[in-house]
Order: C-alpha cells, then structure tokens, then sequence
C-alpha cells in the first residue's frame, strides 16, 4: 500500500538552519523569524517524527507550511530551499520507503523552477508541492515553467489544502470561524481545477499529473457536469480546449482519498458519478474507503514509482 | 412548444431591466437625478460601461430577445408575455431585477436607486400584469437601509421576497445582513440570493480567472461559501422562520457541501456551540434551490440522484429570460423528470414557498 499524504508538521525555523546559506542565516536569527506554522491548521496537526502508517509500504511525504503567506519572494525562497533540505535530512534518510515533496514558493515563479531543478536529481522526491489558495488561478501562465519543471523531471504536481495570503480566503469575503476555512476549501479546489483546465494547462502539458491532496473529493462530479455544459455553451471564448473539461480532468487530475466528504452510503454514489477508478489515491487516517486499485493508480500517477 | 406541467408552470427567475436610467427618473430625489448625471453610477470594478468579464452576448442576453421597441432585453412587458408567459403557459413569473443600484459604491445612491426600482416595479410591472411577482432589490451590503427598503414596500402584495445578489462585501452570515433578516421573517418573506455582483473580492479565492466561463462557473463557488457561513454564524438558529432561496447557482454541489459541512462539525463543532443540530439539518429546512443553470451529467438519472438528496421538495424551476443560458422547461433536464418529481419543481414548491394561489 501507498499512502500519498503523510503530513509532516513544518518544524521551527532555527530546525532549518543548517540548510540555509550564511545571509539567511543571519537574517533569521537577526530578525526573529522563528515559525512557519500555518494559521489554517489545527494546532497539532501533523507528524513530527518520520514515519508510515502501519499499513503503508511506501508514503509520499508533504511537509505544511505557510511558506506562500510570507511577501518576499527571496525570503519565502530561501525558506523553502531550507525546508526541502530539513525534509531530506531528517525524515527521507531516516526510512527508505519515504518519498518527498518539494516544497515550491510560489511567491516567484523563477525561484520555484531553479529550487525544481536543484533538487529533482534526488530520486526519491516524487512531486512539486502549491498550496491551495494562493496569489493568482493556478492555470494562468506565469505557473507554466513550475509545471513543465514537474513534466522535464517527470514529478507530479501536488496542490494541497490550505494557504492564506492575506487576502480574503473565500470569493464573498473573510469568514469569521475555522470550520467556515476549511469548508470553503473544497470551493478553492473547484476554482483551480476549473483554471487549471480551461487555461490549456493540460493540452500544452498533457503528461502532467496534478494531485489534489486533502480535497474531500465529492465535490468534483458537480464541478465537472457544469463545466462541461459552460464550455458546451461558451467554448468559444477556450478554443484551445478541445475536448470536454471532464474528460481531460478523469486524464490528469488525481485526489487523495481522505478526508472523503461523504457518508459511507454515499461512496458508491460518489465512485460512479466521477466516472473513474484510477483517480483515487490512498491517504490513511480511520474510516471507511472506497475499494479501489490504489497501488496501481499512484504507480500511474507517480512516474518515479514505476520500477 | 411541449408543455411540460397541466396545471400552470412557475418561474421562479425572469430578468426585468429599466429601458434606461431615465425611466428610474421619476422615482428618484431630485439630489439623486443631479447627481447621477454629473457623477453616473458605479459599481467595484473599473469600467464606466460594460463588464470586465465581457460576456458571450451582448446584456448577456438571447439573441432573440431584443425587444421590437429598440429596448434592452427585459425592458418590455408586451415583448415579455409575447415570448415568454404566454408561450409557455406561465401562471405565475417572479422578475429579479438585475438594476446596478444593489452594488453601487456610494451606500445612499444604491438606497435610492433601489428604491426606484422598487417603485417602477410596482408601476410598470406588478400593477399591469397579474400573472408577475417581484423581488425587492435591496442596497445588501448595507443592512439597516435594506431592512429599512423592504419595511416601506413589503406591503405590496406584488412583492414575495427580498433579493440580494452572492458577492457581497463580507460573508452574509456577518451581523451587517442581520437586520435583513430580521425584516424577512417580519414581513415573511423569503430572502432570494442571486447569482453576481461586484463585491471587491476576486469570484475565486485565488484571485482573478481570465474568462467569463469561469466567472460564469465561479459563482456556484460563492453561492457555497454563502452557505456555510449562513450556517456556521448561526443565522438559521437564530431566525428560524428565514428561508433562503439560492437563484441561478446550480444545485448540484449542495449534497457534497452539506456532506462536508457535517464532517467538519463532527469534527470540531465545539467552535461554534451555538448550532444545535448537524449543518445538513439547518440547510435542509431552511434553504430553497432554482434549477437553471442546472448540471448536466451524461448519465440523467444521475440527477435525478442529486435531486433525491437536495429534497425534491427544495427546488424551484426557473428559465433565467432573457439571457443566454436560459433553460427552456422541455428542455432544461438532460432527460424528463420522473412524475414523482415534475409537478413539484415545475409548480408546487414554488407555489408552496411564495405562497402562491392555487390555480
């Protein structure tokens, strides 16, 4: 079994250190920069020791932090760089049968490509880690070199719940309780789905693999029925989208399979509305799963899993 | 044209629009006349005319529905029962009146002009043709002058419910909408929300998307953020006789919203203790849904699934005359509904919500 969501809880920054250069060093320490705890998770969420479910053969590991709330693109960089370099260290040499994410600000699209391209002769990084909400739509082409880095490299693109960047987290305004953020999510992820698809993301990249992690999944079949009538509708304004949104989106989309948003009398229901059993991807965590073939759809979806 | 009900459809969204801003002259203040030619209207965002999502038609309208007056679409009554109520054998249409006053920057103008608009309603509309009801457009974003709006008109038997648009300045579970419920619960009027506005914030909640079809399909985004925070502030605990009725927002997200909504709260409703019961109770009772523009999955039954969940008591048919997406009632559902669910959506819920005479 593959568990493609092991969160690492993001450590404090003085845990990075070493992994810094000289001036970011200083500048941490000079400047009080002490935590990248996001403000959208529970407290306590997360792992701090490495490690896998007992079920688990092999785990993907995504490390949460609030890395995209900071405004310096150098600053937000550099943090990034450290974080990648404390995951390898401190949980992918601690057990073989750990993968990695690599942790992209994706405050500069130029910093986002070279941290890529450093780090991508490392094997056992499997995927490119955005949060969810973010600066812009995750389709519009400033992202594109993030997600040909992720095709030249042959990593998948992970986008995963949360991120804040200081404006308003929802389209009506900012809500007022935790359980409001987190409920609002699942319309964030509709949003950069949408983007992703109808921005030509897919028919410029049709090898990338985007996974949604932590999504809750059943909001995706509504999302694609209207999608694929708009565009039946209005396709005009998209000419480069040349086959159905649901079509490309069963291709190249991909979803953790908890939290599953849904009663257990519901699964089936939800199984068949999506039209497919390859997107689904094993994520632990209690309760009952759909019964899918998840070993081979992450082999699918994780080209550096195959062998 | 097939007629789909026996006994009388109802509409529950037909689009009426003032032919100009002169026609809203004579139910304006002198001050608000002065000040609409010397300064004009203007909503959040940056164009003086037009939309900064231009979309696919001109007015998002039909192309067939131009009036043969020279009018904009919706500006003509004869033109309306002509296409519409008389062709499809409407008993009883409620007009939403998209008028720009509701999202004007400066507070008091949007009063005035929605007032106006309530009046031309009332004279132009409701006084002339028996089988229209309407909407009292509400400057939303203020909630006492809304409150205030809906006291001085609510009397009108015309009138069946308050409309506020989905993108507001702040999620409307915040206490700046509360007077309006309150004033809905007073008069018994149901609150209708309908799809746009311009709020300040961008339609996603990553920013701004380049195309109309994906502001077009962000808005059911935004009609499920309205939700949640309708029920995590609380506002159905509160007012337990408001009804909320989410018009043109699609409806079949609402199952897998409402899934999540009660994970979440199992989760961690002890942040706000003051809901008694599961979010899907609250939506259930208290939340109505207009069809068009409804989904469509290949498979039909699919649907009828989705309605199966909402509540085939919940959902309230709706053309959206006379824009471009408007659902034709042979043809809006990806195949016919079953009998159990035709009279209901067609007619009954509708006739149940607004308090409708039977035919």
């Amino acid at each position: 079994m593959i568990d493609c969501d092991v969160r690492a809880t993001a450590p404090p920054v003085s845990a990075l250190h070493e992994h810094l250069d000289a001036y970011w060093r200083d500048t941490v320490a000079e400047r009080g920069i002490r935590s990248i705890q996001p403000s959208y998770e529970l407290p306590g969420a997360g792992m701090r020791e490495p490690g896998l479910p007992p079920e688990a053969d092999l785990a993907v590991v995504n490390p949460i932090s609030a890395i995209e709330a900071l405004h310096s693109e150098d600053l937000a960089a550099a943090l990034a760089r450290g974080l990648n370099g404390w995951l390898r260290t401190r949980w992918l040499d601690a057990d073989p049968r750990l993968r990695g994410s690599i942790t992209v600000a994706p405050q500069s699209t130029e910093l986002a490509v070279a941290e890529i391209d450093r780090l991508a002769g490392d094997g056992r990084f499997v995927q490119v880690l955005m949060p969810l909400r973010g600066q812009h739509p995750l389709g519009r082409r400033l992202y594109w070199p993030i997600y040909e880095a992720c095709v030249r490299h042959g990593l998948a693109l992970a986008v995963r719940a949360g991120g804040n960047i200081g404006s308003a987290i929802t389209p009506v305004g900012w809500p007022s309780h935790f359980i409001e953020d987190l409920s609002t999510q699942s319309q964030a992820f509709q949003s950069q789905v949408m983007s992703m698809v109808l921005e030509g993301v897919f028919q410029r990249l049709p090898g990338l693999k985007v996974v949604l992690i932590g999504s809750g999944v059943t909001w995706l079949p509504s999302l694609c029925w209207r999608l694929d009538k708009n565009w039946k509708g209005i396709r005009r304004e998209v000419p480069w989208v040349e086959r159905p949104p649901s079509e490309i989106i069963r291709s190249c989309v991909r979803l953790t399979v908890r939290p599953f948003d849904a009663p257990p009398d519901a699964f089936a229901e939800v199984l068949a509305q999506l039209g497919s059993d390859s997107m689904l991807l094993y994520s632990g965590g209690g309760g009952p799963v759909p019964d899918v073939d998840y070993d081979a759809n992450a082999r699918q979806t994780y080209s550096r899993l195959r062998d | 044209m097939a007629t789909v009900v026996t006994t009388g459809l109802v509409d529950c969204d037909i689009h009426n629009h003032p032919a100009s801003n002169a026609r809203l002259r004579p139910y304006l203040a002198e001050r608000w006349r002065r000040h609409l030619e010397r300064f004009g209207a203007r909503s959040r965002h940056g164009l003086a005319e037009g939309y900064p999502y231009p979309k696919s038609a001109p007015q998002a309208a039909r192309v067939d529905a131009w009036p043969t007056d020279g009018g904009p679409p919706g500006s003509s009554l004869a033109f309306m029962r002509e296409q519409l109520l008389d062709p499809l054998g409407t008993s009883f249409g409620i007009l939403n009146c998209l008028h720009a006053g509701a999202s004007q920057i400066d507070a008091d103008l949007g009063a005035a002009l929605c007032s106006a608009v309530n009046d031309w309603q009332v004279a132009e509309w409701l006084e002339r043709e028996p089988r229209l009801r309407a909407s009292i457009v509400i400057p939303f974003d203020s909630g006492d002058a809304s409150a205030a709006e809906i006291d001085r008109v609510a009397g009108h038997p015309g009138f069946v419910q308050a409309l506020m648009l989905v993108r507001t300045l702040e999620p409307i579970g915040r206490l700046r909408y509360w007077p309006i419920y309150e004033a809905c619960e007073r008069h018994r009027l149901p609150l209708g929300v309908h799809f746009g506005g311009y709020a300040g914030h961008p339609v996603s909640s990553s920013g701004w998307p380049s195309s109309y079809l994906e502001d077009h399909t962000s808005m059911a985004m935004a009609f499920q953020a309205q939700l949640v925070s309708l029920v995590f502030e609380g506002v159905f605990e509160r007012f337990p006789g408001l009804q909320v009725v989410c018009i043109e927002g699609g409806v079949a997200w609402l199952p897998p919203l409402v899934w999540r909504m009660d994970r979440l709260f199992q989760e961690m409703g002890d942040e706000v203790p003051e809901l008694r019961r599961p979010p899907s109770e609250y939506v259930r009772e208290h939340v109505w849904l207009t069809t068009q523009p409804v989904e469509e999955p290949d498979r039909p039954e699919q649907l009828v699934q989705v309605f199966d969940r909402i509540g085939p008591d919940r959902l309230l048919f709706a053309t959206d005359y006379p824009h471009w997406d408007y659902d034709d009632p042979a043809r809006a559902f990806p195949a016919p509904l079953p009998d159990r669910l035709r009279d209901r959506v067609y007619r009954a819920n509708a006739v149940a919500l607004y308090g409708l005479p039977e035919p």
